[in-house]
């Protein structure tokens, strides 16, 4: 039932932090992008940091999302340090 | 054309490419980063890039699109280095032609601006024992804020 959960993604330094590139999570109802990043920062740990004093984006399907973007059972969610390229 | 890549670039054949874009281009304008022994420290040896593979390339072609209607454009050429890179390697290329220099100066600086501070890549920085994800610079989100 893949497509009923959301897959998260993490990046850069949160992706070394956390030591996790995705998690595979149950879609919930309702659910917001704030909601989500509450949920897994609740894990403690350096999970604690995802509501920390450093800034953590985020984006939804790849498109840059905000704390009151909605998730959706299949959706894609990513979070990550400001980004540094060029 | 956006290029997300491990391999080196030829600037000569890329400048090449966007000459040839048409009998109404006057002016071609072209950007390269490199990689600095100084950034958030000192004494660096190398760097490590990583990137959101997709979304960089909708993000990068989105500030293209920006960039069209903003300026004459007509061509856009980006290339972006990711992986490990060593000092004075080559990272980022930014390449437009325009009829008029303004325009093809305005956009490559524009596109590069604002890749810096919105597309999905970040940079850590190597030194000879550390490694260091470095910091988005409060000046580049200035200098990104004010094409608005």
């Amino acid at each position: 039932m893949t497509d009923q959960n959301l897959t998260v993604r993490f990046f850069a330094r949160l992706r070394e932090e956390l030591d996790t590139e995705s998690l595979e999570l149950p879609a919930t109802p309702g659910q917001t992008v704030g909601g989500l990043l509450s949920e897994l920062a609740a894990r403690g740990g350096p999970w604690a940091q995802l509501q920390g004093d450093q800034p953590v984006m985020a984006a939804v399907n790849q498109a840059m999302a905000k704390p009151s973007t909605l998730v959706t059972p299949g959706d894609e969610v990513a979070f990550f340090p400001p980004v540094t390229g060029g | 054309m956006i290029s997300i890549q491990t391999e080196d670039f030829d600037v000569g054949a890329e400048y090449e490419a966007l000459r040839a874009s048409g009998s109404g281009t006057g002016a071609v304008a072209t950007f390269s980063g490199l990689v600095r022994d100084s950034g958030d420290l000192s004494g660096v040896t190398g760097l490590f890039l990583e990137h959101y593979p997709g979304m960089t390339e909708q993000v990068i072609q989105g500030l293209i699109d920006s960039a069209s209607q903003r300026w004459d454009v007509r061509k856009a050429r980006v290339i972006h280095r990711v992986g490990r890179l060593a000092l004075s390697d080559q990272i980022v290329f930014v390449g437009v032609c325009s009829a008029h220099r303004g325009d093809a100066f305005a956009a490559c600086e524009f596109i590069m601006d604002a890749l810096k501070t919105s597309a999905p890549f970040w940079k850590k920085e190597i030194t000879g024992d550390t490694e260091h994800w470095v910091e988005q610079k409060d000046s580049d989100l200035d200098r990104s804020r004010a094409w608005k």
